[in-house]
């Protein structure tokens, strides 16, 4: 029944893309508040490429890259199969995670226009999140 | 320089994000995640000219990132990454030729906007 084995393939491709979309957010999320973390404590580094490449070996800017080369992977599997104006706008919830966690670090309150701008990007995110993962059917040669 | 930085940045991660949407799409749904699958995976990719042309923009990306979050708040550096959602939404309907339909622009808006709000 092609009806049938058609639900089970979205109902499949759906419980992957959320899978994949948890995983893409938590480790950019992470990711960056490691590298900014790090890049902060270094301070200044000017613009030459050895102390970029020299800032890599400095431990919260490390483990920053390494959450960030499994980001980079799960994103590109994540395109593998869903579309670029889907995955974009789902994985924003980021911003709320990042605002959020910072906020409760630092022990500051959060204020009625994060509020606001929290519950705006809330409500992209589910909007975007009923539509269906994947739409572009349409095969692109190259 | 933070100007610099900012177009660097915003044009760096577009370009990266739809050229990585293109080559994965043409790559086909990622299906497999045992070790040999993902070795096999990587090895098609690496040869994959969009996948090439996507990591080296993101690597352009990820150290005007590190430079900028060195020389300017976090409050200004991440609402500057997200003011790609509205280029590549477009890039997505005209070059991906991804059916955008009113959810995602509506969503993409709201998100666009919260963004603001949550880093001032």
């Amino acid at each position: 029944m092609p009806a049938t084995s058609e639900t089970t393939d979205q109902a499949r491709l759906r419980a992957k893309t959320r899978l994949f979309t948890a995983i893409v957010v938590v480790s950019n999320v992470a990711g960056n508040s490691a590298l900014t973390h790090g890049m902060k404590q270094l301070g200044d580094i000017g613009n030459s490429p050895l102390a970029l490449i020299g800032a890599l070996f400095h431990p919260w800017v490390a483990l920053g890259v390494a959450l960030l080369i499994l980001w980079t992977l799960t994103h590109m599997a994540l395109l593998s199969w869903a579309d670029l104006s889907y995955v974009l706008p789902v994985t924003a919830i980021g911003y709320v995670l990042t605002a959020l966690s910072g906020e409760y670090l630092l022990g500051e309150t959060v204020t009625m226009e994060h509020w606001v701008g929290i519950l705006l990007i809330t409500a992209g995110v589910t909007l975007v999140g009923l539509t269906a993962p994947a739409t572009a059917t349409e095969h692109i040669p190259l | 320089m933070k100007c610099v930085l900012v177009f660097i940045l915003v044009a760096a991660t577009t370009l990266g994000d739809v050229a990585r949407a293109r080559g994965m799409k043409n790559h086909g749904e990622v299906r497999e995640f045992h070790p040999g699958a993902i070795r096999s995976a990587l090895w098609a990719l690496a040869r994959n000219k969009w996948v090439i042309l996507s990591t080296s923009a993101m690597a352009v990306s990820f150290f005007s990132f590190i430079r900028l979050v060195s020389i300017a708040p976090l409050s200004f550096a991440v609402p500057v990454s997200a003011a790609t959602l509205i280029p590549e939404t477009i890039l997505a309907r005209l070059f991906l030729r991804e059916r955008v339909d009113w959810r995602r622009w509506a969503g993409a808006a709201l998100i666009a906007m919260g963004v603001v709000l949550i880093s001032r």
